[in-house]
């Protein structure tokens, strides 16, 4: 078992517990805040700043059993770095900015990067969570081990709910040996043939696991073992491509992103999700050519002035979604808004596990 | 602590009139099968678990989605509890039925929605069984990986609920993984979505907290399910040892050399000569324990990989190698795992099949904890398990004809999970709690975890209509847990047979 030899390594929980309990007796609002680098994604919060910051570490590795446990304040490159060690990662390549992001964070907002389709998300590498809730009680859900379905699976329930349902404290975590061979390759393509191929290639086994389309390529991550990276390259041709690039798109430091999502001189930066396949959607003032199409065309970035409700509508009808990620017009939700049977159903978790609203109240949706 | 519904533990029943019920029901929903009497509902006293039963007060079997709607509306204006079955291959009495509910039954939901090779989904009712999707996909070159043991009879909406796993697992993940979308219908009657067709959706994530849920938060109506490519080649390995520990700790050697099996499995001594004596698979009868290895993927990768485990198994003491010549030999090499419940079974006039996960580094320990166990309650214990995931599925052997047997089967069951607990694992990897491990739960989780689990269910079914009693137990029923695990702490175990 590897121990834990990092920077920081300190057990806050129960500092944040009572905080948590002082905020339940008086009733006041929490805007929970790890390295703040994405307080521009979603809704303001109005509340006391708990920072989780204090309370980091890794507080278990085991490379053989495969399992990271890991306290929420604890930086992401920590983490990644101490996995690195062991030749390890965190398999859905969780975007980076600042060195200020933390895992808490990233487990809060529940994104993911270009090997998503292949790998999985966040949440599907979630073991377990230690969450404090509104009473201050730390609670344990999940595990350190591979199955569980001992009650409810509230660990996984955690991820991408933003800090409105409780504070994360711990997280456990499947790791994964990084691939033996990596190579990636700079196919010139249009949009319409890229798709084409990826739609042939994913009825095979091939070792793709990043796949992006811009800039008139298609940029594509072949890993696994040497043998099969070698062939797959031979058979597809193309370019080679420096890897870094995947490193760039995953961090948004490409081109493309370079206007924060703060730069109000710009148009608003939008994230499509949408079905394998969907082809080029009908968007006035919007080309998809100068779009990014990431993980094989299901998640597309594009930064237009646009009518939110024109876009949301397009992307729902083929069954995706569209988030905005600022500079965010005053009328426009970030997040596409939920039919009205599935907000009661919202509505009532909330209220359940959060009936004083004490956690980042209005962060997702207005309505809680 | 016996665990069929108890009122003073559980809380007190609905007091209901089949009679006046089923009046009710047969107005609301004429042209829907309801049965009411006894020789028609014998069949579903029980599921795959059958050392418990309950007669239902109605078995409903709806052929239409309209008329789920219309009798989860009518159960719900009525207060009747509903407990939903699907194949009832269940092992943890999740489908167990209530006296005094009605049981709904989705097996006439049994058909392939569509298959979309372009996308590699399959959208299909909860009735299907597990492997039909598989089999539907296969023109394509594709497959459903899940694979439970059960997966020639389990339905696919009982693996939703149960988050259902198997040997493809520690590869290609649990049902939660390879499910992207779930129609439910709340017991209100309500439609709602979880998931979508892209790779997520806004809002919580319900998917995952409905994967795995028994059953207690709605009734899965429609799944949507990953399909994965059919890897090029897969072969399997199988490594004899002459010691369990030795075997145990070759798990972790192989994950250690950087290599993800897509199945890795273990069997003891018992259930080697049991599966041998079943199936002929070829197994070694005079191995204390056996490994499965099966490596898939591009067969120039599989190849290099089969090469790092077999040195590996070397290293880690095997007394024997052997790699399946051809498919045939793999697939009998399987067929002796797949059987192994039923073949063990064939040993004794009952068997009692544990669902527990422990860190893989403990298996020895455990293992032999099991056996020290084994020996103190004097009845055999053979060992299933899914290695790469630290998934035990210990089968307990007794007669249940023999007066008292049951209960030492089940006292000694419920000390092998709070074994498991105690590692650091769980009462259930991917049987689920159900009815059978309700009291196990109050070992698990503190009263104030079990209270936010009751509150996640009252989010949904604030009644409790929906499968109540299982899955989550009472204060009470934990209070009393509590009470007898410490008077019988000094107390031997053979004496409780109550
Ligand atoms: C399009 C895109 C743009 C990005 N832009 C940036 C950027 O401009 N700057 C940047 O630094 N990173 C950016 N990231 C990535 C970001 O770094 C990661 O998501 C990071 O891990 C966030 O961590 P944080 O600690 O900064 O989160 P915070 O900003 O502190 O928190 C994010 C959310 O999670 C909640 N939260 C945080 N910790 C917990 C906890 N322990 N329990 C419960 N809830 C919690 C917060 O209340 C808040 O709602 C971007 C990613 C993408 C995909
Ligand atoms: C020999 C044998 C081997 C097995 N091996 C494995 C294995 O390797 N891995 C594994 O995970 N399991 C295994 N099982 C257990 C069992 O097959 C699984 O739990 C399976 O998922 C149950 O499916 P079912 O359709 O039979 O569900 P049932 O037994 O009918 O029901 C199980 C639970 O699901 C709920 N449910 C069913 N359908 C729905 C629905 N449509 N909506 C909402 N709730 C629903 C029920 O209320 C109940 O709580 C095995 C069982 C047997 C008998």
């Amino acid at each position: 078992m590897a121990n834990a030899t990092h920077l920081s390594d300190h057990d806050a929980s129960a500092a944040l517990a009572e905080r948590i309990r002082e905020a339940n007796a008086e009733g006041t609002p929490l805007r929970i805040v790890g390295g703040d680098t994405r307080f521009f994604y979603g809704r303001e919060v109005e509340g006391s700043e708990l920072s989780t910051r204090e309370h980091c570490g890794i507080s278990f590795y085991d490379p053989v059993e495969l399992v990271v446990s890991v306290r929420s304040g604890t930086p992401l490159g920590e983490l990644e770095a101490a996995l690195a060690e062991h030749g390890q990662m965190l398999p859905f390549e969780p975007p980076r900015y600042g060195a200020a992001s933390t895992v808490g964070g990233m487990v809060a907002t529940g994104l993911s990067g270009p090997r998503r389709p292949w790998a999985g998300s966040v949440r599907d590498f979630v073991l377990g969570a230690r969450v404090i809730n509104h009473e201050g009680n730390e609670q344990r859900f999940g595990g350190e081990v591979m199955k569980n379905v001992a009650g409810y699976d509230l660990s996984r329930l955690m991820v991408g709910a933003q800090g409105t349902l409780g504070l994360i404290t711990e997280v456990s975590f499947k790791v994964l040996p990084k691939p033996g061979a990596t190579h990636s390759l700079h196919l010139e393509l249009s949009l319409d043939e890229a798709r084409q191929r990826l739609a042939e290639w994913g009825r095979e086994p091939l070792p793709i696991s990043a796949a992006a389309w811009l800039d008139g390529a298609l940029h594509l991550r072949l890993e696994g073992g040497p043998s099969s990276v070698a062939a797959t390259r031979a058979r597809i041709g193309g370019d080679d491509l420096d890897n870094d690039f995947w490193a760039a798109l995953r961090d948004q430091r490409l081109p493309f992103f370079r206007a924060g999502p703060l730069d109000e001189t710009k148009s608003p930066l939008w994230r499509l999700s949408l079905p394998h396949r969907t082809p080029a959607l009908e968007l006035p003032n919007a080309d998809e050519r100068l779009m990014i199409h990431d993980w094989a065309g299901a998640q597309r970035w594009l930064r237009a002035d646009l009518d939110a409700e024109a876009l949301r509508h397009a992307c729902q009808a083929v069954g995706g979604h569209a988030t905005c990620y600022g500079p965010r017009p005053a009328e426009v939700e970030p997040f596409t808004p939920l039919p009205e049977v599935l907000m009661k159903y919202h509505r009532n978790l909330k209220a359940q596990l959060d009936p004083k609203g004490l956690f980042n109240p209005g962060r997702l949706y207005a309505a809680f | 602590m016996n665990i069929l519904y108890d009122e003073r533990l559980d809380g007190p029943a609905p007091k209901l009139d089949r009679a006046t019920i089923r009046d009710s029901l047969t107005q609301a929903i004429p042209d829907m099968t309801l049965l009411s009497r006894e020789e028609d509902m014998r069949p579903f006293e029980c599921d795959g678990l059958s050392v418990y039963r309950t007669l239902p007060m109605l078995v409903a079997l709806p052929d239409t989605l309209d008329q789920v709607q219309r009798l989860l509306v009518e159960c719900h204006r009525l207060g009747v509890p509903v407990v939903t079955r699907g194949a009832g291959t269940g092992l943890s009495a999740g489908a167990l039925p209530l006296e005094h509910g009605v049981l709904l039954v989705m097996s006439r939901f049994a058909r392939i929605l569509e298959i979309d090779p372009e996308a590699r989904i399959a959208r299909v009712e909860p009735g299907v069984r597990n492997l039909a999707i598989s089999e539907a996909a296969s023109p394509y070159g594709l497959y459903y990986a899940p694979d439970p043991s059960s997966q020639i009879a389990c339905s696919i909406g009982g693996n939703v609920a149960e988050n259902a796993g198997g040997v493809h697992c520690l590869k290609y993940g649990l049902t939660v993984h390879n499910v992207i979308k779930v129609e439910i219908l709340t017991i209100e009657g309500e439609r709602m979505t979880l998931g979508s067709d892209a790779l997520d959706a806004p809002g919580f994530d319900l998917l995952a907290l409905f994967n795995g849920s028994e059953g207690m938060l709605g009734v899965v109506t429609e799944i949507t399910v990953k399909l994965l490519p059919k890897p090029e080649v897969a072969k399997v390995l199988m490594a004899s040892f002459d010691d369990v520990e030795k075997a145990g700790n070759a798990v972790g050697a192989i994950i250690e050399a950087g290599i993800i099996p897509g199945g890795l499995e273990m069997m003891d001594k018992l259930a080697i000569i049991a599966a041998e004596d079943f199936i002929g698979a070829g197994y070694p009868v005079d191995a204390e324990a056996i490994l499965l290895c099966e490596l898939d993927g591009v067969e120039a990768d599989v190849d290099d990989d089969c090469e790092t485990v077999r040195a590996v198994l070397e290293k880690a003491g095997a007394t024997g190698i052997q790699q399946a010549r051809d498919d045939a030999e793999r697939a009998k090499f399987w067929a002796g795992r797949k059987n192994a419940f039923p073949a063990v079974g064939r040993m004794s006039p009952d068997y009692y099949c544990m669902d527990g996960t422990i860190p893989r580094r403990e298996l020895a320990r455990v293992l032999k904890g099991i056996s020290d166990l084994s020996e103190r309650y004097g009845l055999r214990v053979a060992n299933v398990f899914h290695a790469g995931d630290g998934n035990m599925h210990p089968l307990i052997l007794f007669d249940a004809n023999r007066e008292g047997e049951l209960a030492v089967a089940e006292a000694l069951g419920g000390e092998i999970l709070e074994l498991c607990v105690r590692v650091g694992g769980t009462i259930t990897g991917e049987h689920g709690v159900g009815r059978e491990k309700i009291n196990q739960m109050c070992a698990q989780f503190r009263p104030d975890e079990l209270a936010t689990f009751r509150a996640a269910k009252a989010a949904f079914d604030p009644n409790d209509l929906l499968n109540p009693g299982k899955n989550i137990p009472t204060p009470a029923r934990c209070s009393e847990f509590r009470t007898i695990k410490s008077a019988s702490a000094d107390t031997a175990p053979g004496t409780l047979q109550g």
